[in-house]
């Protein structure tokens, strides 16, 4: 589904990835962790492109993104991207945020839209919501609205960056609830966290990011119970 | 005190015809100036050099060179150049647009650069195309910080168009000066300008006020 092949990306004369090479595959939940700066968000914002690569290879089913000939735009509309600060669009109502897209790059007719938005909607728990705007909704309501505008394009990969990390504690359960049931229907996830019980617990892989490597990668219950390098030892034992 | 506005009472009409020449012209510089403004404020946002540079090079000459050079230069000296006789409402129009554009074009590259970066890698992460991006995300936001400096700017435009005058545009100015050298009397006709301009001033600065106070509102 992804695979990057010796992904690089410098930023001036500093490294942030160096040579990360990974597969990840259809239906895969994969979380990111890894301290501040490790180069998380820029690996994540190289997958859709947000960032431009370096050096080296992405290809996302079967296409190598990489190659200069790819329309962004066309990559984009297969996959959805979830901020840590939502930026949802502050002039539009909720229902607004979510069809928007799905009008204006797949052409799809309004009343369609409207349907599609309307159940996404239902489905994150924001059903009376769909006439408000942004400014009054709670944080875990916002970042709930932008999961769904992401879902709103039926993408076939979801990329979520610290999707919990600007929230206050008592909002993270509802939008991480909203995630789980989407593990469910076999979406292909990338997830950069700092929730370590979410990853742990829904995540099939864990990918250890430390200088702009993977340091690491496995199954959560080894990778938590017994890290193969120091430097996630380290890093473990400072957030669990 | 040597002051007798009943003098000026037959000139009042003449002098008034100015304020339609004046608003006259300046609307239209206005116009020409939102036009060219907003084009080379979408070249000022572009990542290619070779597009920003003009843009940039146009600002700086124009915002770096007082205004009424620019207007002798247009109505005086180009026809020099040309053999061309212009007309005082084109050169008029052309100074103060051409001006008007430079500070306008300023004004709304602010604006948009404004807007919050993640309103532009959210709508990129969608597939939104630049156009749609630019005219339904970054535009009507970017309307908040724009429309009361645009305001400002017609204001200072409307102040500035007394400059008209010197190159024989009968605007209300000049017509206050022509009243004034007939009856000998400087005074009244150019206090009356001065209070007819005030009007337009202050109906000009509460239209902005407003607009500003309902911008506000919709945060
Ligand atoms: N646009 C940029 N220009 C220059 N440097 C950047 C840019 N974006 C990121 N960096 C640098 O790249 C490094 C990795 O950043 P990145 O945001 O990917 O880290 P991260 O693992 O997501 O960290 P955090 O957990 O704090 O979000 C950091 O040192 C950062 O300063
Ligand atoms: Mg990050």
């Amino acid at each position: 589904m992804i695979k990057t092949i010796d992904l690089t990306k410098t930023f001036g004369e500093h490294t942030v990835l160096r040579e990360i090479t990974t597969t990840i595959d259809q239906g895969e939940v994969v979380a990111i962790i890894g301290p501040s700066g490790s180069g998380k968000s820029t690996l994540l914002r190289c997958l859709n492109l947000l960032e431009n690569p370096s050096q080296g290879y992405i290809w996302i089913k079967n296409r190598e993104i990489t190659s200069p000939k790819v329309k962004k735009v066309e990559i984009r509309k297969d996959i959805g991207m979830v901020f840590q600060h939502f930026h949802l669009f502050p002039h539009m109502t909720v229902l607004e945020n979510v069809m928007y897209a799905p009008i204006k790059v797949k052409n799809m007719k309004k009343e369609l839209a409207v349907k599609i938005a309307k159940g996404l909607l239902a489905k994150v728990g924001l059903k009376d919501k769909i006439d408000a705007y942004p400014n009054r909704l709670s944080g875990g309501q916002k970042q709930r609205v932008a999961i769904a505008r992401a879902l709103a394009m039926e993408p076939e990969i979801m990329l979520f960056d610290e999707p919990t990390s600007a929230l206050d504690p008592e909002m993270v359960k509802e939008v991480l609830d909203v995630m789980k049931d989407l593990t469910q229907t076999g979406m292909t996830m990338v997830v950069v966290t700092h929730e370590m019980n979410f990853a742990r617990e829904v995540a099939d892989r864990i990918i250890f990011m430390d200088e702009g490597k993977i340091m690491e990668e496995g199954n959560p219950k080894e990778f938590f119970t017994n890290p193969k390098t120091k430097r996630a030892e380290d890093f473990l034992s400072k957030v669990l | 005190m040597n002051l007798d506005f009943s003098q000026i009472v037959p000139s009042i009409p003449f002098i008034l015809e100015g304020i339609g020449a004046t608003l006259k012209f300046v609307s239209v510089s206005i116009m020409f100036g939102l036009v060219l403004g907003t084009i080379l404020a979408l070249f000022k946002i572009s990542n290619k050099k070779w597009i920003k540079l003009p843009a940039d090079i146009y600002t700086s000459i124009f915002r770096g060179t007082p205004l009424i050079l620019q207007l002798m230069i247009i109505h005086y000296a180009i026809p020099q150049l040309f053999e061309y006789d212009i007309p005082v409402f084109l050169s008029a129009v052309l100074a103060f647009g051409l001006n008007s554009a430079a500070y306008v074009s300023e004004i709304i590259r602010a604006g948009i650069m404004a807007v919050d970066k993640g309103q532009i890698e959210a709508a990129e992460a969608l597939g939104v195309g630049y156009k749609p991006m630019m005219m339904n995300i970054i535009l009507p936001q970017a309307t908040k910080n724009i429309l009361p400096a645009l305001m400002n700017e017609f204001i200072t435009l409307t102040k500035e168009s007394a400059l008209v005058s010197t190159i024989g545009y009968m605007d209300l100015m000049r017509r206050a000066e022509i009243v004034g050298a007939q009856l000998y009397r400087n005074f009244e006709p150019l206090l009356f300008a001065g209070i007819i301009y005030w009007v337009m001033i202050f109906i000009l600065t509460n239209i902005g006020n407003w607009l500003e106070r309902r911008m506000r509102k919709s945060d």
